[in-house]
């Protein structure tokens, strides 16, 4: 059932019949059902997800290139292979995610210029440097493992394209974060060097990671809204703290350091304990001051650019073949 | 209007959290119950699940003789050093589906290139590890064409179009090896191949067919990348020495050229428009080790991490 056809008089109702149609949206949220494209909604609703769908596609973009960077030089064939199906995941991500963006009013090659020219944000974890093999693991088992917390509960997102995508990557992402966790065992248990390089990734990657799900709640602008609205479940601290009780037990069998001293359950609060979290590297990087942001966007405008003649050359044959087509008939 | 979340998958994505492994203990079986735990995960895209049954083909307990892994170390090196080329792509493609298609096509090659080096390391003890990062440039047996440079996506392109043609012609023939390894790997292998050849054929025409630029491009290309098509033709002691094992490269030629003119054709392209008579064909040396100036580089970047640590796993 749909409440009214996407045309603009659906988008600009008269005063009665929008306080009608907030009504209705509000009872499906109220019911935890699904709001889909040609369903109504208020404009501030559509703004925040387009914000946070795109970002989140751009994000999968962007987190190609870290990665990408040891394909060629992965140690052994096994592995190359894992992580180039990991890339290509990226990259598929990207796509589920822009479509899911498209069916709210904006288009792809809207988000491309704001990504390229700098006007969108991407997950601030994607601007750290990948400097050894290492980082591979440290990744997928952190950086994965925390959107994987992040993302489980946008499965159940009120807006029904955007959960449906998230379902999909999510089953994807669970075999990220096993196939990171399976490079730093291996490390770990290997040569002296290896193990080194592990817990050195381990060290880098730990407290951003814990950054990735963003300030703590009563410094957070956008989450009352978006827990409102349904399209995020819990808090920025609760999801922390359920990831780090995910990544206590993980670290011991590793045989690898949580870089935190602090770190210890306290069974008072039924909370974990831990060190103050360094707000300013999070709001430097955010701020674009990472070590490597400027590079990723340039790599990204690189390739959009240098791919132009070629994207021009499909349309035009596209436009040929169809043009040829019509005469025939 | 308000398609509810299927309770399965939603059951499944919330498993995903849980499935990494919550064991404390560090002994073999943890990790073995481990490895358990990803194999009966049937809905991840690529797992060791999948990338195991790629060696199937060559996983049997058969030994391949001297000559038999000489052959598959020559096709195991065509496919390994192809894929490496096509890996810089990904991240770095006209389009977010060429990331995807570009991904696909070299982690088949790769899956290829993993199955023939471990049945061609079968002769000697050694696995397919030992082979790509181990050897040195003279010892690796690939046609210059798959060394040559992605250069633009033309150059990409026209390679690539050669590349699975002949893999087509070359793996349709070895499917009816007499070596059981070979053939299965060449039956796996011919219906990936096809969707390549598929997608070079498609870039292939829209680059010719586009515009202006693109089929100045696309021209270019083709004459840069047209001198490599000999070498893979080319017979030689290791083949008459095979027999039935492998198809004679020359004989493989008349089905390279039907497609090969049939696509330029409809691309309306002539021999004219890309071969050069003041160039000739390469004199590629590759099947004994001769290489161009391309492929020391390209292992100085693949095995660097690999030597840096002999004897280490990963």
């Amino acid at each position: 059932m749909t409440l009214t056809a996407p045309d603009a008089s659906a988008l600009h109702p008269d005063g009665d019949d929008v306080a009608e149609l907030q009504a209705r949206f509000d009872a499906i949220i109220e019911a935890d059902q699904r709001i889909e494209p040609r369903d109504w909604m208020p404009e501030a609703y559509r703004k925040t997800l387009i914000r946070q769908i795109s970002q989140h596609a751009h994000s999968e973009i962007i987190g190609m290139q870290p990665e990408g960077n040891w394909i060629s030089r992965a140690p052994s064939l096994k592995r190359k292979a894992i992580l180039m199906a990991k890339v290509q995941d990226e990259a598929g991500h990207g796509l589920y995610l822009y479509s899911a963006a498209q069916t709210l009013g904006i288009s792809r090659d809207e988000m491309t210029e704001q990504l390229i020219t700098s006007r969108a944000r991407y997950s601030s974890i994607f601007n750290y440097p990948t400097p050894t093999w290492a980082d591979m693991g440290a990744i997928g088992w952190l950086v994965d493992g925390a959107a994987i917390c992040n993302q489980v509960p946008l499965c159940r997102a009120s807006y029904g394209p955007y959960g449906r995508a998230m379902v999909r990557i999510c089953k994807e992402e669970s075999f990220h974060q096993r196939q990171g966790f399976e490079i730093l065992l291996e490390l770990s248990q290997g040569t002296p060097e290896q193990h080194e390089m592990a817990q050195d990734a381990v060290n880098r990657w730990y407290w951003p990671s814990l950054m990735m799900f963003g300030p703590p709640d009563d410094e957070s602008p956008n989450s009352a809204q978006s827990m409102a609205w349904k399209i995020k479940r819990f808090s920025n601290d609760e999801l922390r703290q359920r990831f780090v009780g995910m990544l206590v037990p993980q670290a011991e069998v590793l045989g690898l350091t949580l870089p935190d001293p602090n770190l210890r359950w306290n069974e008072e609060t039924g909370q974990w304990d831990m060190s103050e979290i360094d707000w300013t590297e999070f709001h430097e990087v955010l701020a674009g001051r990472g070590p490597a942001n400027a590079q990723r966007i340039q790599h990204r405008r690189d390739a959009h650019e240098q791919g132009a003649w070629v994207r021009e050359a499909a349309a035009a044959y596209a436009e040929k073949q169809a043009a040829r087509e019509r005469q025939a008939a | 209007m308000n398609a509810q979340l299927n309770d399965a998958e939603l059951a499944e994505s919330a498993k995903a959290t849980e499935a990494a492994p919550a064991t404390t203990r560090r002994d073999a079986a943890s990790i073995a119950a481990l490895h358990d735990a990803e194999a009966a995960d049937v809905h991840v895209s690529v797992d060791d699940v999948d990338l195991a049954a790629e060696l199937t083909g060559a996983d049997a307990s058969t030994t391949a003789s001297p000559d038999v892994a000489e052959y598959a170390m020559r096709l195991g090196d065509d496919a390994l050093i192809l894929s490496q080329r096509l890996g810089w792509w990904i991240s770095r493609a006209p389009e977010l589906e060429e990331d995807m298609a570009l991904a696909n096509i070299a982690l088949d090659l790769l899956g290829h290139a993993r199955s023939l080096l471990h049945y061609a390391g079968t002769a000697t003890g050694r696995s397919e590890d030992d082979l790509a990062y181990w050897r040195d440039e003279h010892e690796f047996r690939c046609a210059w064409l798959f060394e040559q440079p992605n250069g633009d996506f033309a150059h990409t392109i026209a390679r690539g179009l050669i590349a699975a043609i002949y893999m087509q012609e070359l793996y349709t023939a070895l499917s009816a090896s007499t070596d059981a390894s070979l053939a299965a790997i060449a039956a796996k292998s011919v219906k990936e191949v096809a969707y390549h050849r598929d997608h070079a054929v498609q870039w292939t025409l829209r680059l010719a067919g586009g515009t202006e630029e693109s089929r100045a491009r696309m021209l270019v290309a083709l004459t840069d990348t047209w001198p490599y098509i000999d070498e893979l033709f080319r017979d030689d002691e290791l083949h008459e020495r095979l027999g039935d094992v492998a198809p004679l490269p020359s004989s493989l030629r008349a089905g390279f050229d039907e497609v090969w003119s049939a696509v330029l054709a409809e691309a309306e392209i002539a021999e004219r428009d890309y071969v050069n008579p003041k160039v000739g064909h390469s004199s590629g040396g590759g099947r004994f080790g001769n290489h161009s100036t391309h492929l020391g580089p390209i292992l100085a970047e693949m095995q660097v991490l690999a030597r840096r640590h002999p004897g280490a796993t990963w």
